[in-house]
C-alpha cells in the first residue's frame, strides 16, 4: 500500500510557542485516521500546516511522494488535498449550488473568453458543474434549498454543503476538521455512514474530533496529541488502553499512591 | 426543512403580477428592453445638449460596469479607478494625434496600456485587504492624475486637444454627435454584456468566492493572487475603453477631469445601484450621471438636493437599488438516479 500522506517530524512555533512539535504520522489509500488531543493540542495547526495555511517551521509533508512542505494552498489543493473547516467557511451571500461548484474550480472548462462569447464549451462546461453540484448535494444527503444564499439554512444543513463542496474537489486526502462538532445523534449516525462512504470513493479521510464513540467507531488508527507532541499512535483498542492517553485526558491521578495504601 | 423547499420550489410558479414582474426583470429580456430603449431616446429628444448628456451617461455605465467588476464582484475597494480612465484617454489621445490616427485605432495601445497599469496597481497591493487597499488605489488615482498635469507627453495642466475622431467611413463621421450616440450605446452595451457574462462564469464565481472568504477560496485551489489581478485588469481593460470614448466625444484631455469627485461618483453609482449585479449598477450610473441634469431647475441647489437623495437612498436602502439577489433555479425534478448513490442516510435523520 502506498502512503497518500506522509508527515514526517512536522513543527510550527508561534513566537516561543510551540503549537506542534515533532508529529509524524502516515496515511494509507481508503484509510480513516483520527486525530485526538484536549483542546489546544496543536490538532488544527497540523491541519493548517499540512494544507499550507501556516509554514512548518521545521519537518516535511508528502502528498503521494510529493513534497508538498510550505507550498501555497492553493498549490496544495491542486496536489489533491481538500479540507473543511472547525468554523464553517462557506461563502455566506452564495447560494448552496455555488458553494460546491467552489470545490469544483479546478475542473476548469472553460476560459473568460469562452465566457463573454458563451460558446459551447461555456455551456458544456456550465452544465457539468451544475450536475456535479447537485451529485455532491446528493452524496453528501442534503435535502436544503439548493438556489438561495447558504447563510439562511441551517447549521446541519451547512456542515453537509461544506462537505459536499471538499468532495466536490475529488482529492485523495480529505481533512475533516470536527465534522461532529454541534450535530445531534442521528446526524452523527448520517456523518458516519456518509465517512465510510467516501472512503469507499478511494479518498482517505483524516479527521480531527472531540466525540470518542465516533472516532473509536469509524477511524482504524488514532494519533493522539498533547501539547504539540504526538504521544500515542495506533488502533482504536491500543490507544485506548494507552496510559499516556488516559494522563492527558484524566490528568495524573496524585491521590493515587495514598487511596493505594488506604485499600 | 422540508416547508423551505417547498417554498422555494413553488415561488417562481406563482402567476401574481409582481412575481411575473420580477421573473421579467430577471430575465435577459430587460437588457434588450434598456437597449432598445437607450437606441429610441434620441427620437424622442435629440437637441445637441441631450445628445450631449446621455452620450456622457452612457460612458458613465461603461466606467461602473468595469468598477463593479473590481469591487462588486471581487471585493476589492478601489477609490481610484479613474485613473484606468485617464492612462486610457490619455493613451489614445497621445497615439493618436502624435501619429494622426482615428482613435479606433488606438485601441491596441490602450488595451497594452490598461492591462500595465491594471498590473502596477494590482501586484504590490495583493495582500491587501479593504481598508488599506482603498489608501493605495486613493493614491494611485492622485499619482496618476499629477504625473499628467505635471508631463509635457500629457500636456501639463491643459492637456491634450484636437485629438482625431473615432474614424471616418465612405463619408460618414462617427464624430457627428447623433451617430456617436449610437456607436458608444453600442459599446457599452456590449461591454455590460460581457461583463455580466464574466459574473455568471467560473471566473466571476472565483471572484465571488475571494470577496466571500479568501482562505476558503486558497482550500478550494484558487489561486486568489490571479484571480484579484484578472479582477483588476478587467477593471482596467473597461476603464480604458471608458477613456477612448471620453477622449473621442470631447476631443480634448485634461487632469481635471480625473480627480477624486469623479472615482467616487463611479463608486456611489455601484454601491447605489446594488454591488455585484450589473443591472443594478447599470442604473446606479444611470441616476447619478443623468440626476444632477434633471435637477437643473433647482439651479445652485442642484447638488444639494442630489446628495439628499443620495443619503435618503443609502438610509432606506443600503444594499443598493438592485442588489445581488444570490437566487438561481432550484432542480426542476428531483434526480432519481442520484438517490441511488445515497443509500445509507435515513431521511429523518437528515432532519
Amino acid at each position: 500500500m502506498t502512503a497518500v500522506l506522509e508527515v514526517k517530524d512536522l513543527q510550527i512555533g508561534f513566537g516561543g510557542v510551540k503549537a506542534v512539535d515533532g508529529l509524524s504520522f502516515s496515511v494509507h489509500e481508503k484509510e480513516i485516521i483520527a486525530v485526538i488531543g484536549p483542546n489546544g493540542a496543536g490538532k488544527t495547526s497540523a491541519f493548517n500546516c499540512i494544507t499550507g495555511f501556516y509554514k512548518p517551521t521545521a519537518g516535511s509533508v508528502t502528498l503521494k511522494g510529493q513534497n508538498i512542505t510550505g507550498k501555497r494552498p492553493a498549490d496544495i489543493a491542486a496536489a489533491g488535498v481538500t479540507r473543511t473547516f472547525q468554523n464553517l467557511r462557506l461563502f455566506p451571500d452564495l447560494t448552496v449550488l455555488d458553494n460546491v461548484r467552489a470545490g469544483m474550480h479546478l475542473y476548469g472548462g472553460q476560459s473568460w473568453f469562452d465566457a463573454i462569447l458563451h460558446t459551447p464549451r461555456f455551456r458544456r462546461s456550465e452544465n457539468r458543474y451544475s450536475d456535479e453540484a447537485h451529485h455532491w448535494l446528493d452524496f453528501v444527503g442534503y435535502r436544503g434549498p439548493r438556489g438561495v444564499p447558504i447563510r439562511n439554512l441551517s447549521y446541519g444543513q451547512q456542515k453537509q454543503v461544506e462537505i459536499a463542496r471538499a468532495l466536490a474537489r475529488k482529492a485523495d486526502l480529505l481533512l475533516l476538521d470536527e465534522p461532529a462538532a454541534g450535530l445531534n445523534f442521528s446526524e452523527k449516525q448520517v456523518l458516519l455512514s456518509l465517512c465510510r462512504r467516501i472512503r469507499e470513493l478511494g479518498t482517505a479521510i483524516v479527521l480531527i474530533e472531540h466525540d470518542m464513540g465516533l472516532v473509536m467507531e469509524l477511524s482504524e488508527r488514532i494519533v493522539v496529541m498533547n501539547f504539540g507532541r504526538e504521544i500515542a499512535d495506533g488502533t482504536p483498542a491500543e490507544v485506548k488502553a494507552n496510559p499516556a492517553v488516559i494522563e492527558a485526558y484524566l490528568g495524573k491521578d496524585d491521590e493515587e499512591v495514598p487511596s493505594h495504601g488506604d485499600a | 426543512m422540508s416547508t423551505s423547499v417547498d417554498k422555494t420550489r413553488t415561488r417562481p410558479r406563482s402567476n401574481s403580477a409582481g412575481a411575473k414582474l420580477s421573473r421579467f426583470m430577471e430575465s435577459p429580456k430587460i437588457g434588450w428592453v434598456a437597449f432598445a430603449i437607450a437606441l429610441l431616446m434620441p427620437f424622442i429628444i435629440a437637441t445637441p445638449y441631450a445628445l450631449n448628456v446621455m452620450t456622457t451617461a452612457a460612458i458613465f455605465v461603461l466606467l461602473a460596469s468595469g468598477l463593479n467588476i473590481v469591487v462588486g464582484y471581487c471585493g476589492l475597494l478601489d477609490l481610484g479607478y479613474i485613473a484606468f480612465m485617464a492612462v486610457g484617454a490619455y493613451t489614445a489621445g497621445i497615439v493618436a494625434k502624435s501619429f494622426q490616427l482615428p482613435l479606433l485605432f488606438t485601441i491596441p495601445a490602450v488595451i497594452v496600456m490598461t492591462i500595465l497599469a491594471g498590473l502596477i496597481i494590482g501586484a504590490p497591493t495583493l495582500r491587501l485587504r479593504s481598508d488599506y487597499l482603498a489608501i493605495v488605489t486613493l493614491g494611485f488615482g492622485e499619482i496618476t492624475r499629477i504625473t499628467a498635469n505635471n508631463l509635457s507627453i500629457t500636456g501639463g495642466p491643459s492637456g491634450i486637444f484636437g485629438i482625431p475622431g473615432l474614424l471616418e467611413i465612405g463619408g460618414i463621421d462617427l464624430q457627428e454627435p447623433a451617430i456617436f450616440y449610437y456607436v458608444t450605446v453600442v459599446v457599452v452595451a456590449l461591454f455590460v454584456l460581457a461583463a455580466a457574462r464574466l459574473g455568471k462564469s467560473r471566473l466571476g464565481r472565483a471572484w465571488r468566492f475571494v470577496r466571500e472568504d479568501e482562505d476558503a477560496a486558497e482550500a478550494m485551489g484558487i489561486h486568489t493572487y490571479k484571480v484579484k489581478l484578472m479582477a483588476y485588469i478587467f477593471g482596467a481593460i473597461w476603464g480604458g475603453f471608458g477613456g477612448i470614448l471620453f477622449a473621442a466625444h470631447l476631443t480634448a484631455v485634461s487632469p481635471q477631469s480625473f480627480v477624486f469627485l469623479q472615482s467616487a461618483l463611479v463608486l456611489m453609482a455601484v454601491v447605489l445601484g446594488g454591488m455585484g449585479n450589473m443591472r443594478g449598477v447599470v442604473i446606479g450610473a444611470l441616476v447619478i450621471s443623468l440626476l444632477p441634469e434633471l435637477l437643473r431647475d433647482l439651479s445652485d441647489y442642484r447638488y444639494l438636493a442630489f446628495g439628499i437623495l443620495l443619503v435618503v437612498v443609502m438610509v432606506f436602502r443600503p444594499q443598493g437599488f438592485w442588489p445581488a439577489r444570490g437566487f438561481e433555479p432550484e432542480r426542476p425534478a428531483p434526480n432519481e438516479a442520484a438517490t441511488e448513490s445515497e443509500p445509507a442516510p435515513p431521511k429523518e435523520a437528515i432532519r
